[in-house]
């Protein structure tokens, strides 16, 4: 059997009335599938902190939300926009700035206020080694859907749409993770949390590159 | 160039609103600009231009599967040449390959590849070969046989929901085959 190209053409016209999804419903679809999972993860192992009602007057505590729902809107913005074909980044990157600037404004509200732990405590934290840990594992199954997602887009530049996919896994899986944590110092987050979306950017930017070419 | 460009906006605007003639002259249209394309970039990696038709495909395939990544209130152009443009290289990329395997296996024999003005293309076709018959049969009585989809479903004794399913995936499985190695 052969085919040749006017030949494909009328097949390709034939196919018109196949009308394939938008990528971010897929993306929407895939992410919701995978939430659970991630839910799951968080419940058995962690659990929102016991003192989550007093916590919540903390501006501190909120603010860790605000950073990473910001990263996770951005990154998500990006990622959509890097799945057209002809998309440059320019003017998008800033988008990872708002999370990067709350954290800016965290750390340099904390700094004006009396405090009663020296800065390399609040630093350090107590769960330094569990944020690094669970950030990264709740963050995979989201990353997993992320690619699946974005795979029903054409992205040219795969590795950076997998970074992308790999920090907003990572922008979800901190928000969970903060209703857990119970260092609210932004300097605790500009180092834990930030150790673990550069990880998953990482990791994100190694699978985009292998699996996001179409 | 502006003109043509705005023509074919308009073109694929109406076929993502169901104008599937619409669609056909836009595929028509863009054919020649991407085969001069395909021959430039072969030319410049000093690989036979014969084989552009076999890139041409690639890319109609990829322009039709990924078509929704089209912004419709964006220009056509812009989004049809980054397509064809990553697919090039990539096509490029994988005869590069295959191409130094070849040279190493059989240096003596390698012709000096007289560029055929009738370029025809084997990929596509080769890989229509490995789909199941289903999709097979519905593939080739609609590109060789010109067969519509409702005789396409008469003919197979299929609903015409069912030729429509046979008919998108054995595109898309067209597709993920030629990007295999």
């Amino acid at each position: 059997m052969r085919m040749d190209t006017d030949q494909l053409i009328k097949t390709l016209a034939a196919d018109n009335a196949h009308r394939p999804r938008p990528v971010g419903f897929v993306l929407a679809l895939a992410l919701l599938a995978a939430a659970p999972v991630s839910i799951l993860m968080f419940m058995a192992e962690l659990g929102v902190r016991p003192d989550v009602m007093t916590a919540m007057h903390n501006p501190f505590f909120d603010l860790k939300f605000a950073v990473t729902l910001a990263l996770a809107a951005a990154a998500i913005t990006i990622s959509l926009h890097l799945a057209r074909p002809e998309a440059s980044l320019r003017g998008f990157v800033w988008l990872l700035a708002i999370p990067a600037g709350l954290l800016v404004a965290g750390i340099s509200g904390e700094m004006m206020m009396p405090q009663r732990l020296p800065m390399m405590t609040r630093l350090v934290g107590n769960n330094s080694k569990v944020c690094m840990t669970a950030v990264p594992l709740m963050s995979l199954p989201l990353l997993a859907a992320a690619l699946i997602g974005l795979r029903h887009g054409a992205p040219t530049r795969p590795a950076l749409e997998g970074a992308m996919a790999g920090l907003l896994s990572a922008g979800l899986a901190a928000t969970l993770y903060a209703s857990h944590c119970t260092d609210d110092s932004p300097l605790f987050v500009a180092t834990w949390y930030t150790l673990g979306a550069g990880l998953m950017t990482a990791i994100g930017a190694l699978a985009g590159s292998r699996v996001l070419k179409f | 160039m502006r003109e043509r460009e705005d023509e074919w906006t308009g073109l694929m605007r109406s076929a993502i609103s169901g104008d599937s003639a619409a669609y056909h002259r836009l595929l028509k249209a863009i054919t020649p600009v991407l085969r001069a394309a395909a021959r430039r970039g072969l030319a410049r990696a000093g690989q036979p231009v014969d084989q552009s038709e076999d890139i041409v495909q690639e890319i109609l395939l990829a322009v039709h599967l990924k078509r929704h990544t089209w912004d419709a209130n964006a220009p056509f152009a812009p989004w049809l040449f980054a397509i064809a443009r990553n697919k090039l290289i990539d096509a490029l990329r994988r005869r590069g390959r295959r191409i130094f395997v070849n040279i190493d296996d059989f240096a003596e024999t390698l012709p000096d590849a007289p560029a055929a003005e009738t370029a025809s293309a084997t990929e596509v076709a080769a890989q229509l070969n490995s789909l199941p018959a289903r999709q097979r049969e519905v593939l080739q009585s609609i590109a060789v046989e010109s067969a519509s989809i409702k005789d396409t479903a008469k003919k197979f004794a299929m609903s015409e929901g069912a030729v429509r399913v046979a008919l998108h995936r054995g595109l898309a499985s067209l597709t993920t085959k030629l990007r295999e190695p």
